[in-house]
């Protein structure tokens, strides 16, 4: 069981507001995690550490390989290894779907235009939407754009993908569609690190979750965790929501 | 019968003079339009003094009068020892100050690009470079449309100060001939109809330009 | 190049231009403020149900914002000389100044009143107050807020552009530059020194406005920048 993630006592502020005071996890190859808690928590900036658009005050973050914390750090070996999924999509408006997956390929890991076709052909059909190749973002639903989304991050062949409240912003008919993206490519093997808000989803398809209270790892363990409660934060969590 | 002896040959005489007030506005354009590039790349270069260096441009110029731009370029060229014909010093003094005004409109199309774009293209593995070019130039090029059509505008009705170091465009054409027949106000009209007739144009396309940017702007992401 | 640049002799002229930057404050100050009245004025006609009235200022808008100002100065000179009127060059100046200041605070003006909620008007009126109050409480002094970078851009502008004037005679800061070149053969020097002096003028002037909208605009200072956004 390799760790392809470890964060260590990380420690981040914003201006006076504490964030991160002290969060420590690890996660290995293979291994689906959710990271579970209210607004505030620090979960959503955990997840931003890990790629290094949030830098960290202390503590360490090591992700395959690449020690984040550092300052000396190749950032784009980093983004190669690490993609990521906002909850607003931000997709390129001004590119088609295709174009979209096609263009980190392309510019990054210079692959020729026929190679970047093939891969975003790929990546499309992993996510159902291969018709949709020659659409703007603005003629697709939210579904539809987060879908594509994922196309984009996949399309760099990740070792590890995050996701950052990806249904958050969605219609609750169009959650599923996405989610069912997210099951299949945990299925297919993919390390993947989910901030989430879907409890019954993270039960079904993580292998750990964690729950995070005021900045700090409250409380770790497999889905079953959620049926069953060690903690009284936790226990509140779940029975008031978010 | 018109009055005063304003005849054709006067009008034919302003519509030259119009001509140039069009040649010398395409010359602030173009070369104010790729100084502002620079200077808009340079004010959010990641290089402290090299954006230093642009703001303190940018602050200089929008802090003089073009009349005085005008006069240290004209001045300024006699001094270095070029008697050169009034354009030229217009032409520079125009494109120094649309550089600086430009610069600016473009930085603040190129700033509102959404953070989350340069996010993205970020997490992505793409270089400032990539990121600029592919992704946020693109975008800011369509923000840029409507403000840069506006100050067209501005362009044009500010060639008329060249008329003050001697270049005959529309304003000095006008004055040359007021010159012979004395009828400033009905000239000053006449002028005045030919500008409106050059501006309004430029101002309704960029306002529906505007209009559009507006429409089409719906956000293209959760709502 | 075997210029030998003498500052000297264009700096011992100060007096000179403290007197012509005297002239231009005594030209945009008063054009500022009557200027920013006819504005909301005006901008109040364009949003009225007047057709006539609503036309007539905007036809007035357009005409003034697709001429140059330089033109403008003339007509008014050389117009009312031609109607029989003697007015001295700083009236003929002072007028064209309002005439095209207010026309350009007219649009900031309508922009800020135009970007209020229905919804706000609205909550007013059922609270009982007046036409003219809820006019007054709930248009007139938020828009004037909101749009009060706008307009102190606006009125920046202004004071530069007064430098046309110089072109009317009007002994104003530019018109002393060429005075002092004629005495001194040193224009280049003297345009330089007027350079930094409209420079400071216009770094004073920011100051002062952002100084008068802290004492107006409570809530911006109370909350400050940020709070204003909202």
């Amino acid at each position: 069981m390799t760790t392809v993630v470890e964060l260590k006592d990380v420690h981040k502020r914003f201006g006076s507001n504490a964030v991160l005071r002290g969060v420590s996890f690890s996660i290995a190859r293979g291994r689906v995690t959710a990271i579970i808690g209210r607004s505030g928590s620090g979960k959503s900036t955990a997840l931003r550490c890990m790629n290094r658009l949030e830098i960290i005050d202390s503590g360490t973050i090591d992700v395959c390989g690449h020690a984040i914390h550092s300052p000396d750090i190749d950032l784009r070996r980093l983004r190669m290894d690490v993609g990521i999924v906002f909850q607003s999509y931000n997709l390129f408006p001004h590119l088609t779907v295709e174009e979209n997956v096609t263009l980190a390929p392309v510019a990054v890991k210079k692959k020729s235009a026929a190679q970047a076709r093939e891969i975003a052909e790929r990546t499309l059909r992993q996510v159902g939407l291969a018709d949709k190749a020659r659409a703007y973002p603005e003629q697709l639903s939210g579904g539809q754009q987060q879908r594509v989304a994922i196309a984009r991050s996949l399309a760099m062949e990740p070792q590890v993908m995050l996701f950052d409240e990806v249904t958050s912003a969605l219609d609750p008919q169009l959650t599923g569609e996405v989610l069912r993206v997210i099951e299949a490519l945990a299925a297919d093997g993919m390390t993947m690190v989910l901030v989430t808000h879907e409890m019954e989803f993270a039960a079904r398809v993580a292998d750990d979750i964690v729950f995070m209270h005021q900045g700090k790892v409250w409380e770790t363990g497999p889905g079953s965790m959620l049926r069953d409660p060690q903690t009284a934060e936790l226990r509140e969590f779940l029975a008031h929501g978010l | 019968m018109i009055s005063g002896g304003l005849n054709i040959h006067h009008l034919y005489f302003l519509l030259i003079g119009a001509a140039w007030t069009i040649c010398l506005s395409l010359i602030a354009f173009v070369g104010g339009g790729i100084g502002g590039g620079v200077i808009a790349l340079c004010r959010i270069s990641p290089l402290r003094p090299v954006r230093w260096l642009a703001i303190g441009y940018i602050q200089l110029i929008q802090g003089t009068p073009l009349l005085v731009v005008l006069f240290v370029c004209y001045f300024g060229l006699s001094i270095l020892g070029f008697s050169l014909p009034g354009i030229v010093a217009a032409g520079l003094a125009m494109v120094v100050y649309v550089s600086a005004y430009m610069g600016e409109i473009w930085r603040g199309c190129i700033e509102s690009v959404a953070r989350t774009q340069w996010e993205a293209a970020e997490c992505l593995a793409l270089s400032r470079a990539q990121r600029m070019r592919l992704v946020i130039l693109p975008q800011a090029v369509r923000i840029a449309t409507p403000p840069t059509v506006g100050f067209m505008v501005q362009i044009v009705k500010n060639t008329s100060l060249a008329s003050i170091v001697g270049f005959v465009e529309l304003v000095r054409a006008g004055q040359l001939i007021n010159n012979s027949i004395f009828q400033p106000f009905m000239v000053y009209v006449l002028i005045a109809i030919l500008y409106f007739a050059m501006c309004y144009p430029l101002s309704a396309w960029s306002r529906k330009l505007e209009r559009r940017m507006q429409f089409a702007a719906r956000p293209v992401g959760p709502a | 190049m075997n210029y030998e640049f003498d500052f000297a002799s264009v700096l011992e002229r100060w007096p000179q231009f403290i007197e012509g930057a005297w002239m231009t404050v005594r030209l945009s100050f008063p054009a500022t403020v009557i200027g920013f009245v006819a504005g909301t004025l005006l901008a109040a006609g364009r949003r009225s149900s007047v057709a006539w009235l609503v036309r007539a200022c905007g036809i007035y808008v357009e005409v003034i914002r697709n001429t140059p100002l330089l033109v403008q100065v003339f007509l008014v000179f050389f117009g009312l000389s031609s109607l029989g009127w003697q007015v001295s060059a700083f009236a003929a100046a002072l007028l064209s100044l309002v005439i095209n200041v207010a026309a350009y605070s007219c649009e900031i003006m309508r922009a800020g009143m135009d970007s209020i909620h229905r919804g706000q008007l609205e909550a007013a009126e059922c609270l009982g107050l007046s036409r003219r109050q809820v006019y007054w409480h709930v248009i007139l002094r938020p828009a004037m807020e909101k749009v009060y970078p706008a307009l102190t851009s606006q009125f920046v502008l202004l004071m530069l552009a007064s430098s046309i004037t110089s072109q009317i005679s009007v002994e104003e800061l530019t018109a002393i530059a060429a005075r002092v070149q004629s005495e001194t053969f040193r224009p280049f020097e003297a345009y330089i020194l007027v350079a930094v002096a409209y420079l400071m003028l216009s770094l004073l002037m920011r100051a002062g406005l952002w100084a008068c909208g802290q004492m107006i605009f409570t809530r911006r200072r109370r909350l400050g920048a940020q709070g204003a956004g909202r």
